[in-house]
This record gives C-alpha cells, structure tokens and sequence, in this order.
C-alpha cells in the first residue's frame, strides 16, 4: 500500500530571489522583499492570497548579517492577514520553517504560506572579514562578554566558528573510513563547475584540483574553498495547498515527504556519532514517508556550508553507504550535472553565495520545472531532495514533478 | 600553565556550572554525577538524563583522556590564542561518549593524532571575583 503522509497535501507553487552579491549595501529588507515579491509572482498569486509566513531564523541582530530580515517586518510592510505564521532558530535547519508551513497548510490554519530566509553577512562584514562579525571581534562581544548556553562549551577554547566544529566531523570522518581531501575537494569543484553556467553565481571562474589544495588551510583538514562564501541576497518560496491549484500560474512541484528527525544530541560535540549528524537522523525518517527510494532521486540539493556536510547528507540519502562518501564523489562524475546523482546544480553555498539554506530548494524547484537555463539537467529530472543543515541541524524535503 | 595567557572569551559562571569551570583551582576536572546510577551529566542540568534522578554530586575525574577527533585552526577568527592551535573532542574514559570540547596544548599541531592519550591542565584567568580555569589537555604517557 502506498504510503501517506501528511506533507502530501501540499506543493510548492512558486520561488523567487532578490539581487545576490558579495557585498550588496542594500537594505536587507528591501532584498527580503523583493526574494518575496519573486515567489508570489511566481505562483501567480498576490499578497491578497498568501495567508501564512514562516522564517528562518527570525529577527536578530548579532551575529551582524545573519538575519536580513524578521517575521513582523515582512509580514507589515505587505500587510499580510495571516492565519498562521512562525519565525525562528529552533528548527530543523533553515528549512524547517518551510517545512513547518507544510504541515500548517496541511493542518488547514493556512492556504498560502510564504517562506523566506534573507541574509546581508557580505555587506556586515564589509573589509574586515569574518572577524567583523564574530565575539569580541566587533560583532557584539568584546570586553566583559562571557559566554552561556551551548557556546560556552566552545568559545572559551577559541572554537567561535562552524568550520572548526566541522571540520572536526571531517577529521573524524577521514580517521573512520579513510577519506581524503581529494575526495572532499569534488564537493568544491563540482559547485564551481555548476556555478560557471549561473549568472547569479557569486564565483564562475573554473577551479582545479590544484587551485583547491593551493587555497590556505581555514581549520583542517577544511581550507578555503571547503568554506561557503558570505554574502547578501534574499530566497523565498510559496507553500501550497494540493486542494488550490486552480489558483496558481504554473503546474505545482509536489512535497512528497519531509524530515525533521533527531535521535542523536542536539550538540555539536556530545552527538553520538561524529561521522555523520543530524541528517542521518532526518533522511532516515524522510524515506519512511514515502515510496520513492533514494536510487529514484536524479536531483540532489544539499547543504554546503562546508563541503563536508554534503558528504555526510549524501551516505544519510542512502544515495551511499556510511563512511563511502568519498568514493562515491571521487574524480566527480557521478555528482556532475550529467552524472547519475545531479549535485548542488547552481553552485551550491560554495560557489553561488550563502543563501543558508534555502537556495537549495530554490534550485531543487527551478530544476523540477525545467526551468534552469543553461544549467538545467539534462533529461529533466522528476524527483529530486532539498536539504540543509549541518551539526545538530536538518531538515529535508522529498519533491517530484510527477503527477 | 607556564607563559603568557592568552585573551579568551570567558564562560558566565552560575551555580549549575561553577564547579566545571573552577574545579582547576584544585586540580580538579569535576562533573556532576548520578549517586544512584553512576551516569555523568555534562553539559550540566539538574536531572540525571538516564533516570531524571535530582540525586547528583559534584565529582572529580582522572583528568585523563583521549583525543576524539580535532582540527589545526589556521584562521584568527578573534582575539585569543596565536594560530595554529588545536581545538580538540576529548573523551574522558569514566564513561562512553563524555567529551568536551577543548584544546591540546603544550606540543607541536602537527603531533596531534586521533586516539592519543591526553590528560588535563588548567588555564587560570582572573576576571572579576571569581577565577575561571580551562581545561585544557596536553600530551600523556600510556595508561598502563
């Protein structure tokens, strides 16, 4: 018997993103809205229709950039008569949010739900570099600040960055099964092959092998390209219900099945396994929602804040074996845009700017409706996964073009 | 510790976790501690997470270890240590899986290995009324 999930109910009618730059200098709100304006336009809809807003992570000052815009923000300067709205930090990843707006159109609180993540770190850390917005750098610390909640097990250590608790994944990762940095290192290329052939790619210039183990060592075993690239734009996207497709523009991108699971702890360092993360856990849960197998998954969008957290979503897919991530990506061709397994299609957060999250779904819904230019897969592909988060974070969705 | 102490972001000491992070005044590298299971809860709370028991005492540890996993950082993200310097997943043999985030000092970034035994040191800084002390690992001899 098939299975029925919830999420089923509901689609993704529309998508839309504002300017995206390195350092932009616009008001972050102003791109938030224009991400958002692009998706209802999408969906053929008007802000009369949308009746639901859901964020990730909701307004917050520090660390400068992070958040381009909040809830209320948005939600007022479009007037919007909601009957169902969140906004925050305590979710599956950035895509929990959209993932919370499933579920509220679903549960009938809401038709039209619109979805955005915005960001302006480029621009709030103009020349002075990530240090500008790190504590005690200018980003508001410094001084008497002392450290509470989870960051005081690692701050006081001088570990203020993602990338060192990463690459500590990675490390162990390579410890456990033998992977390598040339292996980790076709996360990176692939991205920027992918990035060539889209115009709103942060960075196009081809990247060899040897230009990635030239780059400088950020925490190893990650250098410089293993690292996404900060910078400013706005992504959003409209969640539907299945029952109002009499109201949209274009044939809808269907949600198929949804993953929020975490079994392990949520930290960065006491997490049972430190080969793998939360993804394991979400995916996991994703494919008991469905039929579809990961072997009928021609699309993989998944997070790239550093290249190592693609390793770790692909063998959570099942799309691999654990611990064989870095056979399964050696030499690149089955990740290629022409490979079997179709990886990060716009260059990911590596090359095409750190949209943090939500360009991943943005790019899985562009490619669903055939609709990439340049880039689109060939074939084009009618199932493919939208995921994000690295660490104690992730969430998923399964979509299809199919009907 | 011998040397110049580096600048570092402090943690806000409260009653929960005043004893991890000025155990070192005595030497000590000290949890909290189930009395009726013997489970060690860290990040410190209130209940025993095996059996949501309130029954906990504050105890030292060996002070030994082994490195879980780790990374060289390269990058001056802020003030604080001279890069490279190792941050570092040690886990604490009382108990499967305790681990706390910290750094190996005192040898060379490129030593570091996965599964060398390390034991504590602390790194006092004076900062208001209270002294706070690191734990920090560097290099021991086997167990034997």
């Amino acid at each position: 018997m098939a299975v029925d999930s919830i999420e089923q109910r509901t689609v993704i009618s529309g998508v839309g993103q504002s300017d995206i730059g390195r350092r932009l200098f616009r008001d972050p709100l102003d791109l938030t809205l224009d991400a958002c304006m692009a998706a209802i336009e999408d969906a053929g809809l008007t802000t009369h229709d949308i009746d639901g807003i859901a964020t990730y992570p909701g307004a917050m000052d520090t660390p400068a950039g992070f958040s381009g815009a909040g809830l209320v923000e948005v939600q007022d300067a479009l007037r919007l008569e909601v009957g169902w709205y969140t906004g925050g930090i305590e979710l599956p990843g950035q895509l929990g949010s959209v993932i919370d707006a499933c579920l509220a159109v679903a549960a009938g609180l809401a038709t039209h739900v619109l979805c955005f993540r915005s960001v302006y770190e480029g621009s709030a850390q103009g020349t002075q570099g990530r240090s500008a917005v790190m504590p005690g750098g200018g980003g508001g610390g410094g001084g008497t600040f002392r450290a509470g909640s989870y960051m005081q097990w690692t701050l006081p250590f001088s570990a203020p960055s993602a990338t060192t608790w990463i690459a500590m994944f990675a490390q162990r990762h390579f410890y456990e099964f033998g992977t390598t940095r040339e292996q980790l290192a076709q996360i990176a290329l692939n991205a920027r092959k992918n990035a060539g052939v889209n115009p709103k790619a942060i960075y196009r210039d081809p990247m060899t092998m040897d230009d990635y183990f030239d780059a400088r060592m950020i925490s190893s075993p990650l250098c410089l390209f293993d690292c996404d690239v900060p910078c400013d734009g706005g992504t959003a996207v409209i969640v539907s219900s299945a029952d109002a497709v009499a109201d949209l523009r274009k044939p809808p991108i269907q949600v198929e099945a949804v993953g929020t699971a975490l079994y392990g702890r949520p930290s960065w360092d006491q997490f049972d396994d430190l080969t793998t993360m939360a993804c394991r856990d979400a995916a996991a849960q994703m494919w008991t929602r469905t039929d579809i197998k990961p072997s009928d998954v021609q699309l993989a969008e998944m997070y790239d804040g550093f290249s190592f957290i693609t390793m770790a979503w692909l063998e959570a897919m099942r799309f691999c074996g654990h611990g064989e991530s870095g056979p399964y990506v050696e030499g690149g061709q089955r990740i290629a845009r022409e490979g079997e397994l179709a990886l990060n299609t716009h260059g990911g957060q590596l090359s095409a700017g750190r949209l943090h999250g939500y360009g991943f779904l943005h790019e899985a819904c562009v490619q669903l409706w055939g609709e990439a230019g340049q880039r689109q897969v060939p074939g084009d592909p009618e199932i493919g996964v939208a995921a994000a988060g690295g660490g104690p974070l992730a969430g998923c969705l399964l979509l299809t073009n199919r009907r | 510790m011998s040397g110049d102490v580096p600048f570092r972001i402090l943690p806000r000491v409260s009653d929960r976790n005043r004893h991890f992070w000025t155990g070192g005044a005595e030497g000590k590298l000290q949890f909290l501690r189930c009395q009726d299971d013997g489970t060690y809860v860290h990040p410190p709370t209130s209940r025993c997470p095996k059996c949501q028991g309130k029954n906990l005492a504050v105890e030292a540890v060996s002070g030994r270890g082994t490195v879980h996993t780790f990374s060289i950082n390269v990058q001056q993200w802020m003030p604080g240590p001279e890069p490279p310097y190792v941050v570092a997943i040690v886990e604490l043999p009382e108990q499967e899986a305790l681990r706390l985030t910290t750094n190996i000092v005192n040898c060379a970034p490129d030593d570091v290995r996965i599964g060398m035994p390390v034991q504590v040191v602390f790194e006092r800084h004076d900062d208001g009324d209270e002294s706070v002390y690191l734990p920090l690992f560097e290099p021991a001899d086997e167990v034997p």
